[in-house]
């Protein structure tokens, strides 16, 4: 493999900088996920060259100009789907999706289940604020019953979304929950997702001082507790299931709640026994059999 | 007869359900084996049980496209036989069985046939009715059983002994029935043709072996009539072929994983039909502003909405032409008929690929399903062009790179990720050279110009369209996509007259400089299309400044019978 001229050896955050400064408000918890995702690439000796980020639209995917990697910046809700594309064309690539809770769990909703229900091997991060910042302060489908925005004045009225237990359900072999405001511990999280064979999903607590404030990060931090300090073992997915119904307006939940290893998409394709599907030559190519059953 | 017989229409009808589809293209290969030109076309309804089904094939030396009347009708039920009585020629004549069908016309030959007796006497089950009426078919056109007997043993070759054997005694019950009971000729007879090497099969079919000649890697598609046999085509051959096939949740996510596809470098590929597409129309927008290239086929059926799920129109013309919000280049590819899907897809890719945009095969369901017999595909004659990509030695001797750079053809290299020094942002926001969100005015401009350019450059470098007969007529019919065929055969049939026909295959960008001096030397213009707004012809109009005399449309699912635009061109050139 050529060296990287422009890397340190060994890779360090600054590796990941592009220049462009982070437009996020004062005060954001996507600062955080910011030096999460890039200690843990770091942690995983994962130059920018080998790794593809693929972003959904929000506060989340204007991340898309603050790390240097292969980045695509998709449409609202589809990611998911971008990134399982680009998994099917070259499995050799460690691909992270990342996205918002509007963005994931309403408009990408279906994608989001469909690909848990895959496996493909990717990691998927969202930046969970429970509520629309980057078009100014709406409900979204984590928002607490009863929260007060521009489009429900009178307080929201549905059911809120559980990300985590709808990952349950649908099969999910990784779920787990971060904070934006314990950078090493998501750090650590977002490492485990990469290395899991299979699809990781990582719900990010992420405060919004701007349109969110009462979601402060002490308000957070008054509620969190780690899964891996009380012997939680994360090999059931019927105690996966009940620990994520603890309502997060008590109990916050940190780290690893389910995880298994089952067959990925790339296995049902054996591409892991070829070489890249984008690497494939295309000079050798004999249709003439196929030509048979039209003869 | 005195007149030569230039082509024989024979058509299948029965119940859906009952296995139409599976004897027509039997038959056909049957005619397809024995040197025959073969066209066929079927009717069915958005159903599996109980509706109607027929299947239609025409055979002859050369043929461009099914023809109407038909002169030989297997009925398996009553129905076939009241719907279809009017479509039949004069000398027609009829396969039936007595105990199901009774032909209230005196005007047909008749052949009654007991299907159910000796489906019975071989042991066979009720579809084999389908195979007793094959071996009928061979006798009345007068040919030997021995190709249909062939072509079972293969078909039913991991099938075992019992079933084989009762298949063979089915066809050859039916064949013996007629050559025993009917001495008289019928009045069409087939005759020994020299074997060609040929082969027979779908639009669809043509379209899946172009991708995978072209070295498509990922093909994605959601289930949709007309491209649901392209789907299953691909599972089937891609997986010998190192294609990966997926079927996702949706279309949007079918168009969404293959632009992650293209990003990462590999030739990607989705299928569908209008409804499907409407789904894609965010994310062309998508792979248009990030510079993805993508093949989407879109087989076209009636809309709006579900509209007429299982016919054939040409209305999306408009629509794909203008599909998404804002600005951006795309190219619209329609095959005329089962050749030009092989070769034309293969085509698209390096489209494509060069021009780092969206390109469409732009099909219907007449010529997705329709089986035809063609000369064998020649591989050589597609090549592989795959555009700039730029490499890790590049970019290090460079010394930097920019994934959309300006430049003067609008073309920038792309850089899959894995290589070195290549990493960019591939940007749905507008973007700088490197791919970083902007709002500033001039890049604006600058990038909004660079893809527009693109579509300049392709422009010269997309074939012109086929004129078909005299360099000069009275009166020039033009068209494009799948009514190539109906109108092929109408012209053949109008020697003499003063016609000619200018088809496109390539209908965006359009036109190029050639094409707008022939449309506009043309002494009269009458376009054919298959929709009720004339899109095509709107599109002469908007782009080459003339109004076409004459519009021939038609937009009730079926496609152009020959004979319709014969009768239009008739009308035309006496009214003049």
């Amino acid at each position: 493999m050529p060296y990287h001229p422009e890397l340190t050896n060994p890779l360090k955050v600054e590796d990941f900088n592009t220049g462009v400064f982070p437009t996020w408000c004062p005060g954001c918890g996507d600062f955080g996920i910011w030096a999460a995702l890039k200690n843990a690439l770091v942690k995983l000796n994962l130059p920018p060259h080998k790794v593809v980020l693929v972003f959904g639209i929000g506060c989340s995917g204007n991340f898309n100009n603050f790390v240097k990697a292969y980045v695509f910046h998709g449409l609202h809700g589809r990611a998911l789907p971008v990134g399982a594309g680009v998994k099917l064309a070259n499995h050799e690539l460690d691909v992270i999706v990342i996205g918002g809770d509007g963005d994931g769990y309403a408009e990408g909703l279906n994608h989001f289940i469909q690909t848990i229900r895959s496996n493909v091997n990717l990691t998927y991060i969202v930046h969970d604020n429970h509520v629309y910042s980057l078009t100014t302060g709406q409900a979204s489908p984590t928002s607490p019953t009863g929260f007060k925005s521009k489009t429900t004045p009178t307080g929201a009225f549905e059911y809120p979304f559980n990300p985590l237990a709808m990952a349950v359900s649908a099969g999910g072999s990784f779920i787990a929950r971060g904070f934006a405001g314990d950078i090493p511990h998501l750090a650590d999280l977002i490492v485990a997702g990469v290395r899991h064979k299979g699809f990781s999903f990582i719900d990010v607590m992420q405060p919004c001082p701007t349109f969110n404030p009462e979601l402060s990060y002490d308000w957070y931090r008054k509620r969190i507790y780690k899964l891996e300090t009380e012997g939680y073992a994360p090999d059931n997915r019927f105690k996966a299931w009940e620990k994520a119904q603890e309502p997060i307006s008590e109990k916050i939940a940190l780290g690893v709640f389910y995880q298994e290893e089952r067959p990925t998409l790339e296995d049902y394709y054996s591409l892991p026994q070829r070489k890249p599907q984008a690497q494939r030559s295309l000079d050798k190519i004999d249709i003439n059999p196929l030509f048979e059953p039209y003869k | 007869m005195q007149t030569e017989i230039k082509t024989i229409t024979i058509k299948i009808g029965g119940e859906a359900g009952f296995g139409i589809k599976v004897a027509g293209a039997t038959l056909g290969k049957v005619f397809s084996r024995l040197g025959y030109d073969v066209f066929d076309y079927t009717e069915y309804p958005s159903l599996i049980r109980g509706g109607h089904n027929t299947f239609e094939i025409t055979i002859g030396e050369k043929v461009s496209h099914h023809v109407r009347p038909v002169n030989l009708l297997v009925a398996l039920n009553q129905q076939t036989f009241n719907d279809h009585l009017r479509e039949l020629s004069d000398d027609a004549g009829v396969i039936f069985d007595p105990v199901k069908v009774t032909p209230n016309s005196k005007n047909l030959r008749q052949f009654g046939v007991p299907f159910t007796q000796i489906t019975k006497e071989v042991g066979g089950s009720d579809l084999m009715k389908n195979t007793v009426a094959l071996g009928a078919v061979l006798a009345v056109l007068g040919g030997n059983v021995e190709g249909l007997l062939d072509l079972i043993r293969s078909t039913f070759a991991k099938k075992s002994e019992s079933i084989i054997g009762s298949n063979i005694n089915a066809a050859r019950g039916g064949y013996d029935f007629i050559k025993n009971n009917y001495k008289e000729p019928f009045a069409y007879q087939i005759s020994l043709k020299p074997a060609r090497d040929h082969l027979y099969l779908t639009g669809n079919e043509a379209v899946g072996l172009g991708a995978i000649a072209a070295g498509c890697g990922l093909y994605v598609a959601y289930p949709m009539t007309p491209s649901s046999s392209l789907l299953e085509f691909m599972v089937k051959a891609g997986s010998k072929s190192s294609v990966v096939v997926r079927q996702p949740e949706d279309e949007i996510s079918a168009l969404n994983l293959a632009i992650g596809g293209g990003f990462a470098g590999v030739r990607a590929m989705v299928g569908t039909s209008g409804g499907g597409f409407s789904l894609m129309v965010e994310a062309l927008g998508l792979a248009g502003i990030t510079e993805t290239p993508v093949v989407i086929f879109e087989g076209q059926r009636p809309g709006p909405a579900t509209g007429l799920p299982t016919w054939s129109e040409q209305g999306d013309l408009r629509f794909l032409l203008h599909a998404a919000q804002g600005e951006f280049p795309r190219m619209i590819i329609a095959p005329g008929d089962v050749e030009e899907c092989f070769y034309h897809t293969a085509e698209a890719f390096n489209f494509a690929e060069k021009y780092q945009m969206p390109v469409f095969i732009l099909s219907d369901k007449n010529l997705a399903e329709g089986g035809r017999t063609v000369s064998t595909f020649d591989q050589k004659k597609i090549k592989i062009e795959r555009g700039e990509i730029a490499t890790d030695e590049q970019i290090a001797s460079a010394g930097k790179y920019l994934r959309y750079k300006i430049t003067d053809s609008g073309i920038s290299s792309r850089a899959f990720p894995g290589t070195i020094g290549g990493e960019h942002d591939a940007n749905s926001d507008e973007h700088d050279e490197a791919g970083y969100s902007t709002e500033d005015a001039h890049m604006r401009t600058q990038q909004m110009d660079k893809r527009l350019r693109k579509l300049d450059a392709a422009l010269k470098e997309v074939p012109e369209p086929v004129l078909y007969g005299p360099a000069n007529a009275s009166l020039t019919l033009v068209s494009w996509g799948s009514t190539k065929g109906p109108i092929l055969q109408a012209i053949e049939e109008m020697k003499g007259m003063s016609v000619n026909f200018l088809h496109f295959i390539y209908v965006w960008p359009f036109p190029t400089p050639k094409t707008k001096e022939i449309l506009l030397k043309a002494k009269k213009l009458m376009v054919v299309e298959n929709n009720a707004t004339g899109q095509f012809d709107s599109l002469i109009k908007e782009k080459v400044g003339r109004v076409p005399e004459v519009r021939c449309l038609k937009y009730d699912g079926r496609p152009f019978w020959p004979h319709e635009i014969i009768k239009e061109v008739r009308q035309v050139l006496e009214n003049k």
